[in-house]
Order: structure tokens, then C-alpha cells, then sequence
């Protein structure tokens, strides 16, 4: 099977076909398993390839299939070819089998809304195109990806055109993206200059025996890796492009879990590690990924702790993990970065299916404050959202405590790290811990806020549709995949220990993959399990507390989080309006573009001299002809006088001539 | 002795007789005999050339022009008479519609 693993990438693009161009007409059952099963077809493939690979000697773990030649032009070829090794097996894993379990909550939750089977369509396509990202073996190719998920999670985002709030947050999201892009492209552009190649390993080789050590001064490197950071941000949504991800929390739920959660906004972060070679030799970019990281870490948290949609937490929680997947890979700690995208595609869009399940039962309504008490109607979402809290919540034995853990670690120890970086990433370890457990205690426990009966939503066939009754849960189809989700946020991390546990498997399976990538003189070992285990236990002991506040301060006695609110209004607005960034990037940017555009662009340029010039020509034309028509009578004898007029100038001439 | 500048000199009578009968007379028969006219002219020309140079290829090109001429006579005929059947007249200015 691994030696024709691509053919998993035609099974989402076949189920794209058909929702896409005859979905209409199919009955919506089917529209739902075709979507569904596609997926599980490719997670299979994905699945007996990854066993395959295991069987294999570490060495060898890297099987390309090739296709075909893309493009070739002169020196330039781009083959259209894919890798599957580690670090894509684990990211191949994680889209499709997410992906399925997703799509197949999709089956219920979507149901009954209008252009169900476009939904099914673009995720299909979508799969589609992650896949081709994660699997591409040249950097073209995984452009075609990049651009392609961008393109899915606009008509995603878009879902609901009819709403303006959708049509702009899928805009926006476009346009933020095209900025990355831009620098993405850039950055392979330089790559191809440079190396002459755009094949990840020509690339690799290439940069190992060029560059021995790593580059002095801000080099040639330095702007590539730089460049391709800027795309990184954009699709990653790391400081300054992160503003679309809180906004595309407006299209539907299980798109917020797949896309803008578990796979997409983490390509950025697999592209970092995929160039490990790269960033592992520009040590200033490396110090710049690592800054950004942490303070999008920490900027999103702050955010999180006042927002009052559950969406939006959860989208500024999303923000916030990336930003410590960023912080693993700026400090060189690649596998430890690829682990926490892992881990926390399980309990991140874990989360936002609950948080779906939550949305359903209480009749489409987001704002925590008018939730409460669902515990006891909702037993199975409230238990694997649990999970999912203590995971990302950093508390053992669940996922995300190891990889955690692990980043943390590596923010203080390796090379790159600084002492900054490991009391930020841990105080943003007790913020989460925080402002997830508020969601929890808003939503799950207290009093019941939620009104249901007032609703007078239009939408059929879901199953808490009655009026006045109590929330309902939903049936098998979306309690399975949170299930499995949740068994997946306990038990995920185990395969990553830290050293002073057990081995790190993940570690040692992704190491082939990150062959290339500088080592550096060797850190002195030993520095002893005690002093890891002792910041552990401080970072775990920190988030019991930050837990423990936050059911003081919600659940016990919530007048005391309005009063602390109160008495820090500058703090809580600037926390509730997002550090104003919106505003600021509106008056700065947006709006000076809109104006310049308006009155030089639209006025000046295209009216005034694209216009002008076309128009110009045109009544110039019309002028003109308007006297030169007349010459046309209808009358045969004047056009033989007028050849006859011509003949003679033409022997005039002749005769002047000679 | 008929010399080769009378015959030209004929040709060129004709031709103008041809180009004016064209441009003055509304008949579309007479201005249609003036156009046999002007090739005639043409022809008379080439034969005059032909026979000055002592060479056959101007009498070949005559029965080509002549040939043309038996072609367009059954072309141009077509349209005399479908003319007369729209207008009623075989005058040229009556179909003046393809204009501005």
C-alpha cells in the first residue's frame, strides 16, 4: 500500500466530485456517508502505509511516489510527487483521521441546513488539499496546498453567505491569508534562486553541505525562512495576521474543529518543521519565531479569559496553543512543536465539538452566560469536554499535559531557549487552565441561564428541536467521535513521555524526518530528571490553582468575577475588546488603503487614466467617423468616381515619381 | 502600317469611354455593356504588347480575361435581374440602401 499511498488523495477529491457537482440531487443520507466514508477510506490507506512505514528500518522511513513531471521550464522543474515519512505520516494521520471523525459528526450536525451537501463538498475538497499539503515533496506543491485549504476555509467560513457576518469574516480571512501568501511565495522563490531547486531534498542536501554551520547575521536564510514565517502567520494565525481565526469562528462548528483548530492552522507549524534544515541554520529567525510564538501565546490567553461566546474562547485558545507550537519550533525543539499539534488536534477539536453538541442542545445559542447547569442533560459531552480541559489544561496524565511539558522544557534548556520565554509559556500554562475552566463552570455547571422555547429558529431535523422542552443530546453520530476524542485526549500523549518517565517514542519516530536540521554541539545531559520534574510539578500545581480561582471566581461566587471587572475597567476592556487590535489595524491600514484606493486608485488611476485612455480612443473613433461615413452614399457611381479618383492620384504619383 | 501606339491609343479610348459610361449613366445594363467595355479595352492592350514583343503570353492572359468576363457576365446578369424584380427599374440609384 505504501508504495501507492497517494491514491488516498483521490477518494476526498472523487467525494468532492460528486457532493459538489450532483450532491443537489442525491438524498442527504447519502450526501453525508459519501462524504464521511472518503474520508475513512483515505485515513485507511494513511493507516496501512504508517504500519508499513513502521515495519520498516528508521533509516529507510521515506517512500516518494512520483506522478508525474509538473512543470518544467529551462532549469526550473517541479515535480509533482509525494513524501510520506514520518513527520507526514503523523500529520497524514492526524487530517484524515480527525477529518473522518469530524465529517461524520458533520452527518447530524448539519443536517437539515441548507446546502448540505456543499458543506460535505468543500470539506471533502479540503481534505483534499491538506493532504496534498502535508504529502507534496517539493515546496510548489505544498503551495498548491496551502493556497488550496486557504481557498476551502473561505467557502467554509462563507458557509452562511447569506448573513453579512459570514461573508465578511470569510473575506477577511482571504485577504489576511493573501499576506502570508505573498510572503510564502517569496520565500520559495528565494529557495529556487538559492538552491536552484524547489524538491525538499535537493533543498536539504543542498543546505547541509552549504552551510556547515549556521549562518552569521541576518543572510540569505535568514530571509527565506523569514519569508516563508510571514506565510506561516498568516495561515497559522500568529501575530500580526491572527485576527481572521476569532472571526471565522462564523461559519459552522465542525468546520471551527477540522479546519480552524485541528489541521489547517497548523500547517504553518508543519511547514516550520518540515524546513527544519532551514530555520535550524538562521538562528535570528529562530529567535524570531520563538518571540512571536510566545507572545501570541500569551496575547491570545489574556483575550480568552473575558470573551463571553464559546466559539470565541475556544478560537483564542486555538490562537494561544499555536503560539506555544511556534515557541517549541523557535527554540529548535521541532518534534516537541509537531507533538503539541498533535495532541492538540485531539482535545482542540474535541472542544469544538462539544462545544457544537452545547450549541445544538441549547437552540443555537453561543454566549456562555446563558448556559449553565447542562451537566446533567448532556453527560456525554460534559465528560469529553472534561477531558478535553484537563488536556489542554496541562494536567496529567492527559495529552496535553506531555507535550506541554515537553515545550516548556525545551523553552528553558535548549539552545535557543531563554529563561523569557519558559515564565511566559508557563504563565500562560495557568491562564489556560483558567479560562478553560471557566468555560466549563459557565457552561456545564450553576445555574441553568438558557431559555429554551423563545427560539424560533427555523431549522428542522435537529434532535432538541422541540419547544420548551429540556436540552437533549444528540444521538451516536456525534457522541461517537467525541468519545473517541476523548479517549484520544487521555491517552494520546502517552506515545511522547519526558525523559525522566519513559521513552519518547514520538520523538524517536519523527527523528528521521528532522535528519538534516543543525544539531549544534552537543548539550551537556545530565543536568538530572530532578530540576524537570520540580518545574513540572510547578506548572501543574499552577494550573490546579488558576483551576481552583476560576471556580472561586465563577462558580462559587460569580458577583466576585463582575466585581474584580469592575474594579479594573481599563484591564477588562482592553481584554474584552481584543487589545482594540481590529480598531487599530482598521485605522492604520485598512482604512488608509480603503481611502488611497478610493481617491488615487479608483479616481485617479483606473477613471482617470485607464478609463480615460480607453474612452479616449473610443469617441476619438466615433468623432472621426461620424464625418467619414458620409463618403459612404449607397450609390454605385460615386464609389466607381472614387476609384476612379484613386487610380488617378495613383498615376499622378507614378509619374511625379519617375 | 497600324502601329502599336494606335492600338494603345484605341485601348485607351475605350477603357475612358468604359470608365465614364460607368460613372454617368443610371442604366445598370448600359453601365454593365461599359464595363465589357473597359476589359475589351484591356484585352485590345495586351494584344497590342503581345504582338509587339512577339511573345503569346498577353493572348493567353486575353482568353483568361475572357473567360473572367463570360463569369461575371452570368454573375452580373443575376443581379440585373433580381434588382429589376425588387425595384422595378434597372436604375442604379434606386438601390442606394447600403449606405451610413
Amino acid at each position: 500500500m505504501i508504495d501507492n499511498f497517494w491514491i488516498l488523495l483521490l477518494f476526498p477529491l472523487f467525494g468532492a466530485a460528486v457532493n459538489g457537482l450532483i450532491g443537489k440531487k442525491l438524498p442527504a443520507r447519502l450526501v453525508g456517508v459519501l462524504g464521511s466514508l472518503t474520508v475513512f477510506l483515505s485515513f485507511a490507506v494513511a493507516a496501512i502505509s504508517f504500519v508499513q512505514l513502521l515495519g520498516m528500518s528508521p533509516a529507510e522511513r521515506a517512500v516518494t511516489n512520483h506522478l508525474f513531471t509538473w512543470i518544467q521550464a529551462g532549469d526550473f522543474v517541479a515535480q509533482c510527487s509525494f513524501l510520506f515519512d514520518p513527520l507526514s505520516a503523523v500529520m497524514i494521520l492526524v487530517v484524515t483521521g480527525v477529518g473522518f471523525l469530524i465529517h461524520l459528526y458533520s452527518i447530524e450536525y448539519m443536517r437539515g441546513e441548507d446546502g448540505y451537501y456543499r458543506f460535505f463538498a468543500y470539506m471533502n475538497l479540503f481534505i483534499f488539499m491538506m493532504s496534498i499539503l502535508v504529502l507534496a515533496d517539493n515546496y510548489l506543491l505544498m503551495f498548491v496546498g496551502w493556497e488550496g485549504v486557504g481557498l476551502c476555509s473561505y467557502l467554509l467560513i462563507g458557509y452562511y453567505f447569506d448573513t453579512r457576518v459570514a461573508g465578511d469574516a470569510a473575506k477577511k480571512a482571504f485577504i489576511v491569508n493573501r499576506i502570508g501568501d505573498f510572503g510564502f511565495l517569496l520565500g520559495v522563490f528565494l529557495i529556487f534562486q538559492t538552491f536552484g531547486s524547489v524538491s525538499f531534498h535537493e533543498v536539504f542536501t543542498d543546505v547541509v553541505q552549504r552551510f556547515p554551520a549556521p549562518e552569521a547575521g541576518l543572510g540569505v536564510l535568514g530571509a527565506i525562512t523569514l519569508l516563508l514565517f510571514l506565510g506561516a502567520t498568516g495561515k497559522s494565525a500568529q501575530i500580526p495576521l491572527y485576527v481572521w481565526l476569532p472571526d471565522a469562528m462564523a461559519g459552522p462548528t465542525p468546520v471551527s474543529a477540522l479546519i480552524h483548530a485541528a489541521t489547517m492552522v497548523t500547517a504553518g507549524v508543519y511547514m516550520i518543521a518540515r524546513s527544519a534544515a532551514l530555520y535550524s541554520r538562521a538562528p535570528d529567525t529562530m529567535a524570531v519565531v520563538a518571540t512571536i510564538g510566545v507572545l501570541t501565546c500569551l496575547l491570545a490567553a489574556l483575550i480568552a479569559i473575558t470573551q463571553k461566546d464559546i466559539k470565541k474562547v475556544l478560537a483564542y485558545s486555538t490562537v494561544s496553543q499555536l503560539g506555544y507550537m511556534f515557541l517549541a519550533v523557535g527554540v529548535g525543539a521541532f518534534s516537541a512543536g509537531i507533538f503539541h499539534l498533535y495532541t492538540h488536534a485531539f482535545f482542540k477539536a474535541l472542544l469544538f465539538l462539544g462545544s457544537g453538541s452545547v450549541i445544538l442542545a441549547v437552540h443555537h445559542e453561543q454566549d456562555m452566560y446563558k448556559m449553565g447547569g447542562l451537566k446533567k442533560y448532556l453527560p456525554v459531552t460534559w465528560i469529553t469536554m472534561g477531558a478535553a480541559t484537563l488536556a489542554i489544561a496541562g494536567i496529567p496524565p492527559f495529552a496535553g499535559f506531555f507535550s506541554k511539558d515537553e515545550i516548556l522544557w525545551q523553552a528553558l534548556t535548549s539552545p535557543h531557549g531563554q529563561i523569557i520565554f519558559w515564565l511566559i509559556g508557563t504563565a500562560v500554562a495557568a491562564l489556560t487552565a483558567f479560562y478553560m475552566a471557566r468555560l466549563m463552570f459557565l457552561t456545564f455547571y450553576g445555574p441553568e441561564r438558557f431559555e429554551l422555547g423563545h427560539h424560533g429558529h427555523g431549522e428542522q431535523g435537529h434532535s432538541g428541536g422541540h419547544e420548551g422542552a429540556k436540552p437533549v443530546e444528540p444521538s451516536w453520530i456525534i457522541k461517537f467521535p467525541l468519545s473517541v476524542l476523548g479517549i484520544l485526549s487521555l491517552v494520546g500523549g502517552l506515545v511522547g513521555l519526558p525523559a525522566w518517565l519513559g521513552p519518547n517514542y514520538f520523538e524517536g519516530f519523527l527523528e528521521p524526518s528532522l535528519e538534516f536540521a543543525y544539531r549544534g554541539p552537543l548539550t551537556q545531559e545530565g543536568q538530572g530528571h530532578a530540576s524537570e520534574i520540580g518545574l513540572t510539578v510547578l506548572v501543574v500545581t499552577l494550573a490546579i490553582v488558576a483551576i481552583w480561582v476560576a471556580y472561586r471566581y465563577f462558580l462559587a461566587d460569580p458577583t466576585r468575577a463582575k466585581q474584580f471587572a469592575e474594579r479594573h475597567p481599563a484591564l477588562y476592556q482592553a481584554f474584552w475588546n481584543k487589545f482594540y487590535v481590529d480598531e487599530i489595524y482598521d485605522a492604520f491600514i485598512v482604512h488608509p488603503i480603503g481611502r488611497l484606493s478610493e481617491s488615487f486608485l479608483w479616481r485617479g488611476i483606473d477613471d482617470g487614466v485607464i478609463d480615460a485612455a480607453v474612452n479616449g480612443v473610443a469617441s476619438l473613433f466615433r468623432n472621426w467617423s461620424r464625418r467619414v461615413r458620409k463618403m459612404q452614399t449607397g450609390y454605385a457611381r460615386a464609389y466607381a468616381s472614387w476609384i476612379l479618383f484613386g487610380v488617378v492620384l495613383i498615376f499622378v504619383y507614378y509619374y511625379i515619381v519617375s | 502600317m497600324v502601329s502599336t501606339t494606335h492600338y494603345l491609343v484605341l485601348g485607351a479610348i475605350l477603357f475612358t469611354i468604359g470608365v465614364f459610361g460607368v460613372i454617368v449613366r443610371r442604366n445598370v445594363i448600359t453601365m454593365f455593356m461599359c464595363i465589357e467595355l473597359m476589359l475589351n479595352a484591356v484585352n485590345l492592350t495586351l494584344l497590342a504588347f503581345a504582338r509587339m514583343y512577339g511573345q503569346i503570353d498577353g493572348q493567353v492572359f486575353v482568353f483568361f480575361v475572357m473567360t473572367v468576363a463570360a463569369a461575371e457576365a452570368a454573375v452580373g446578369l443575376a443581379l440585373i435581374v433580381m434588382l429589376s424584380r425588387k425595384t422595378d427599374s434597372v436604375d442604379i440609384d434606386e438601390a442606394d440602401t447600403m449606405k451610413w
